[in-house]
């Protein structure tokens, strides 16, 4: 247990301590950092050697001090954001965490003494595999984050630096995503929840542009929101059913459908499914560390998380069946729209976040119909997603400050400008997307799942990965593209990017080779231990993955064994002339090729289809929450 | 039956593929010119072709156009054997996924305007066959409960009752994979005052030959699917397979070219009402018999 | 032994012709002579082509055109000059934009004549081309490691 508070508090301190570092001693900050990360990591992995392939671990102890100490930093924090919000003008947003706050002040104050929290921490592998995510991808982006930020600051000299309070945040948002990851207190849960909000909050304003105090502003009032049905949740627990524990939830009766409801509307809100996809997209005016970091290892992992953790309940609370349906049916409805939207855009964080929320809408899917297969993929997805996403947003950074600009139509030719980075790239896109990479493994198994739990979902997975296929291949193409370096163009990539890079595609790599060992040791237990039955890899199927994967490496040494061929400059309708890559235009003159993708927005625009996925999700959370109410007032 | 049957059927693919997918070309030459009131080449002209493609000179924009194409090959050769070992359904169309992707990737390393065109036109291509392809695995898994090969092939009855208008949905995307009009927008022989040799720009000599060697074994792979729909009936199954091929080859010559908004829109349609309806159907059936 | 003579694809260009070489070139195609009984493609890509077509007189604009096809088409591969403009400039020798005929960029192999070149000659000049290619073939066997082939 003690391993797991360090865990949750040593952040927060590595996180002060960076606070108080100025913004010139880049040294300093690189080696607390540095050490930061090793000792965060090594104790996750330790942590994982001690409790590896055992049963749930509960930790109990009196943690009536312990809550009070929670809900005052809670209150501070509300009213901090409530004077921000109104200095701002954002009365929403005040108002929101004013209902928040205030729910929380008088549950605590008027039931929390009499509900018995027996367990108040726990561990299993599943709280192993988010806290090494946590710890070892977390921290390598804080790690990527010291030469980014020197940088930024050096190309935005309007954003005033504030490097040291950003390190702060960082590290406290991985004590806080740690705290959510070991919690079995829903209080304690939702303390660590809430922190997260206000984190992301204050990473996505980094910047205190127009832009990005209103964006920053939009991610606040719809993650408060998500919070405020979880503390509805709390409360209708408590006056229900009398526990508070997120492990009992499973065994009780039909009046936790609603509270089951309303957490996983948190958890939808969190993961940035539809009709709150747009705070993603928004944050993405944030540096581009900050996007990792919420993308693959914090934030919307927190919000599947949560819907994982119920998954067990949808299956087993009478009535949850509907429930899970409707959050499944969400989670369908926004991966097939956000990989069609994914299409139309030009820029690439954008792309990678419109991919983000498709593949946690195919978690969400998993989670929602809760059976072992499905939730095996689920957990296989946030495993993969989470290295092959930050890999692709760090080196979509890099990339950024090189080229000046993100858009993927000025990627081409990556290949011979910025080799290593642009094969770093490619590992990560095609993790995302093709066998036999990670990704694709999950999904396969998802497709499987869901076959046998709602064959009428795998409609939904058809399409969308059919549309995903598209814009991966399209992005893949831009970077491999072998075109002529542009003169004078010299990359510069500090050493703590190329390692940081280095290390995420060297264990995305390592991920995809290792994945039965993953699944034996880390799923097995954890989904023969929740629901019952196991899911094993016919071992058949991973020898060919595995024999596919070694094409995959060994194919391209066959690039040394060619020797006599014969160059030919590229067919222009025989308008070549004598310079590469131009021909011999209109009246004479000499112009370049360019080439551009399809982006398709008439047909997969933002515009057209956001607002049919809005309505959509809208609908199925109401009829989700309607249900809900209705089955737990006829069940009490 | 020996359990390592399955060795035999990977090697006579491996081995036959080619030659039955280049006849197939070859008697598809022929029948093609009889259509349109010609004699035609020689029953063996695809494989001349294929020899005479080895005998040239080998030239490329970069090296690293052969290796995407070869892997490219590989892994339609993976996708096919995984077929005819009577493995993962779903396994075998990843790594035929993965094989087109690399002939895309293929042509954009290229930097070709012509072969950019057709690379993106073969991405279309595939985003509108993709779904019908996993929906027709998935209809075979809820009509047989399985997604192996060997035991949708062992499947008493015949499949197509179940999987009628999964059939039908097949067959029209089939047009797409077999590359013929109206779908064959991204590397058409009929096409080159528009996109030259689309995909295929430039690639020549033995890339080229792997192309359309790849494109044999790909061809044969997808009868394979085909038969699949009969497998109980092997007598019907062949005439189907003959008679599926005649239908494309009669639609090829009917057809002029589509815009890439048709192909999509149409192969989407196609999917989504024919496969929703069979599922619903297959799932009315299993709720009420 | 070669296939090259079994399998010749041609690329068909269009110098500075009236139209009338070019009508019989594509007449060749049709069900009436159909040249596909040889195996004969109109390829339409240089790359992929074994035979250079070319129609008409070549001037100062298609002189470069005329060029790059020919250096962008792969080894062995043979220049058919089909009509009196390809073959020496026709009618328009004189003209004073004209340079004459197609040899006057690339090697021409077989000439055919015709004004225009009449759908039969073609064919008999396309025939006599393959046996050029046959040769190339069998020349660039014998030299060996020295040339580019693989």
């Amino acid at each position: 247990m003690e391993l797991v508070l360090f865990l949750i508090i040593v952040p927060i301190i590595v996180g002060v301590a960076l606070l108080f570092i100025p913004a010139r001693l880049h040294t300093a900050r690189k080696s607390v950092v540095a050490a930061a990360t090793l000792v965060l990591s090594g104790v996750s992995i330790y942590l994982v050697t001690q409790y590896i392939g055992e049963d749930q671990q509960m930790f109990s102890f009196d943690a009536h001090v312990w809550d009070m100490v929670i809900v005052g930093i809670e209150m501070i924090l509300a009213g901090f954001i409530i004077v921000l919000s109104i200095i701002k003008k954002q009365y929403l947003a005040a108002a929101l965490m004013l209902v928040g706050a205030g729910l929380m002040c008088w549950f605590e104050f008027a039931w929390a003494g009499d509900i018995p929290v027996r367990n108040v921490l726990f561990v299993d592998n599943l709280s192993l595999i988010m806290s090494l995510i946590i710890g070892v991808i977390g921290c390598l982006i804080a790690l990527f984050a010291v030469g980014y930020m020197k940088t930024y600051h050096e190309k935005h000299p309007d954003v005033k630096d504030r490097t040291g309070f950003f390190f702060f945040i960082i590290f406290a948002f991985m004590g806080a995503m740690y705290g959510v990851v070991f919690a079995n207190s829903l209080v304690w849960l939702f303390f660590f929840w809430e922190i997260t909000t206000l984190c992301s909050f204050f990473l996505i304003g980094y910047s205190r542009q127009k832009t990005a105090v209103k964006n920053a502003f939009r991610a606040l009032k719809m993650n408060l929101l998500g919070g405020i049905g979880f503390a509805v949740a709390i409360i209708l627990l408590a006056q229900n059913t009398g526990t508070i524990e997120l492990d009992h939830i499973s065994t009780l009766s039909s009046v936790a459908l609603l509270p089951m409801g309303l957490l996983a509307f948190a958890g939808l809100t969190k993961a940035a499914q539809m009709p709150f996809s747009s705070w993603l997209l928004g944050a993405m005016v944030a540096p581009t560390p900050v996007s990792a970091l919420l993308h693959s290892s914090a934030m919307v992992k927190a919000g599947v998380y949560l819907i994982i953790r119920l998954s067990p309940a949808f299956d087993a609370v009478e009535g949850g069946g509907i429930v899970g349906l409707c959050v499944a049916l969400v989670g369908a409805v926004t991966f097939v729209l956000t990989s069609f939207m994914a299409i139309s855009q030009k820029d690439a964080k954008r792309v990678l976040a419109y991919s983000t929320v498709a593949n946690l809408g195919l978690i969400v899917v998993c989670a929602g119909m809760g059976n072992y297969l499905l939730a095996w993929a689920a957990v296989m997805l946030v495993i993969f997603h989470a290295v092959a996403k930050s890999l692709l947003f760090l080196s979509v950074g890099t990339v950024e400050h090189n080229l000046g600009d993100r858009s993927i139509e000025s990627m081409d030719g990556l290949i011979r400008s910025m080799p290593k980075v642009a094969v770093g790239m490619a590992i990560g896109i095609l993790g995302m997307f093709l066998a036999p990479f990670g990704m694709l493994i999950s999904k396969w198994a998802a497709l499987e799942g869901l076959v046998e739990a709602n064959a009428f979902l795998t409609v939904f997975v058809a399409f969308g990965g059919a549309a995903t296929l598209f814009f991966w291949s399209k992005w893949l193409g831009k970077i491999i593209m072998v075109k002529a370096v542009p003169e004078g163009f010299v990359p510069k990539v500090s050493n703590l990017e190329k390692v940081t890079l280095g290390v995420l595609a060297g264990s995305t790599v390592l991920v995809c080779l290792t994945f039965p060992l993953i699944s034996q040791y880390f799923l097995e237990p954890f989904i023969l231990g929740t629901y019952g039955e196991i899911y094993v890899l016919e071992p058949s199927n991973v020898g060919i993955l595995l024999m596919m994967m070694g094409l995959m490496i060994v194919l391209p040494l066959s690039l040394l064994t060619y020797r006599k061929v014969g160059y030919r400059e590229q067919y222009l309708a025989g308008a070549n002339v004598d310079e590469k890559e131009k021909f011999r235009g209109s009246l004479g003159v000499t112009q370049s090729i360019s080439v551009q993708s399809f982006y398709l927005d008439s047909i997969f625009g933002e515009k057209r289809l956001f607002n049919i996925g809005v309505i959509f999700a809208i609908a199925l959370i109401l009829i989700m929450l309607v249900f809900a109410a209705l089955r737990a007032g006829v069940g009490a | 039956m020996s359990d390592y049957l399955w060795i035999l059927f990977v090697v006579l693919y491996i081995v036959l593929a080619p030659f039955i997918g280049g006849m197939i070309a070859g008697i598809d030459r022929k029948i093609t010119a009889r259509m349109q009131g010609r004699y035609g080449p020689p029953l063996l002209q695809p494989f001349y072709d294929v020899l005479k493609l080895m005998q040239k000179e080998n030239i490329v924009v970069n090296k690293h156009q052969k290796l995407y194409v070869l892997c490219s090959l590989i892994f339609i050769i993976v996708a096919g054997a995984i077929f005819f070992a009577g493995g993962d359904l779903l396994l075998s169309i990843f790594a035929l996924a993965l094989a087109s992707i690399f002939l895309v990737i293929a042509a954009y390393s290229t930097y070709s305007p012509y072969a950019y065109l057709g690379a993106e036109r073969e991405l279309i291509q595939i985003m509108a066959y993709e779904p019908m392809v996993i929906l027709t695995i998935v209809g075979m898994y809820i009509a047989t409960g399985s997604f192996s090969v060997t035991d949708i092939g062992a499947y008493e009855g015949l499949l197509v009752l179940k999987l009628p208008a999964m059939f039908v949905g097949f067959v029209y995307i089939l047009t797409i994979k077999i590359r013929k009009s109206p779908f064959d927008i991204s590397m058409s022989h009929h096409a080159h005052q528009e996109i030259v040799r689309g995909l295929t720009t430039e690639f020549s000599g033995k890339e080229l030959a792997y192309i359309e060697i790849s494109h044999w074994y790909e061809n044969v792979m997808l009868l394979g699917l085909v038969y699949l729909f009969f497998a109980s009936n092997p007598i019907l199954a062949v005439l189907v397979l003959v008679a599926t091929y005649f239908l494309e080859i009669l639609i090829d010559n009917v057809n002029s070219r589509l815009k890439w908004q048709s192909v999509l829109f149409s192969t989407w349609l196609v999917a989504f009402v024919l496969g929703i309806a069979n599922i619903a159907v297959l799932g009315f059936l299993k709720y009420f018999l | 032994m070669s296939y090259l003579p079994k399998s010749p694809w041609l690329v068909h260009y269009d110098a500075s012709s009236c139209n009338g070489c070019d009508i019989e070139v594509l007449a060749c195609l049709t069900p009436l002579y159909d040249v596909e009984r040889f195996g004969v493609l109109n390829i339409g890509n240089p790359k992929h082509a074994d035979i250079f077509v070319v129609t008409g007189s070549v001037n100062e604009q298609n002189r470069s055109v005329i060029q790059n096809i020919y250096n962008q088409m792969a080894e062995p591969k043979v220049v058919v000059a089909v009509g009196a403009c390809a073959s020496s400039g026709g009618i328009f020798r004189e003209c004073y934009n004209v340079q004459g005929g197609v040899d006057n960029v690339i090697p021409v192999d077989v000439y055919v004549s015709g004004c225009a070149a009449r759908p039969e000659a073609i064919i008999d000049g396309v025939v006599q081309a393959l046996g050029v290619l046959e040769q190339k073939y069998e020349e660039s066997k014998k030299k060996g490691a020295e040339t580019s082939h693989v």
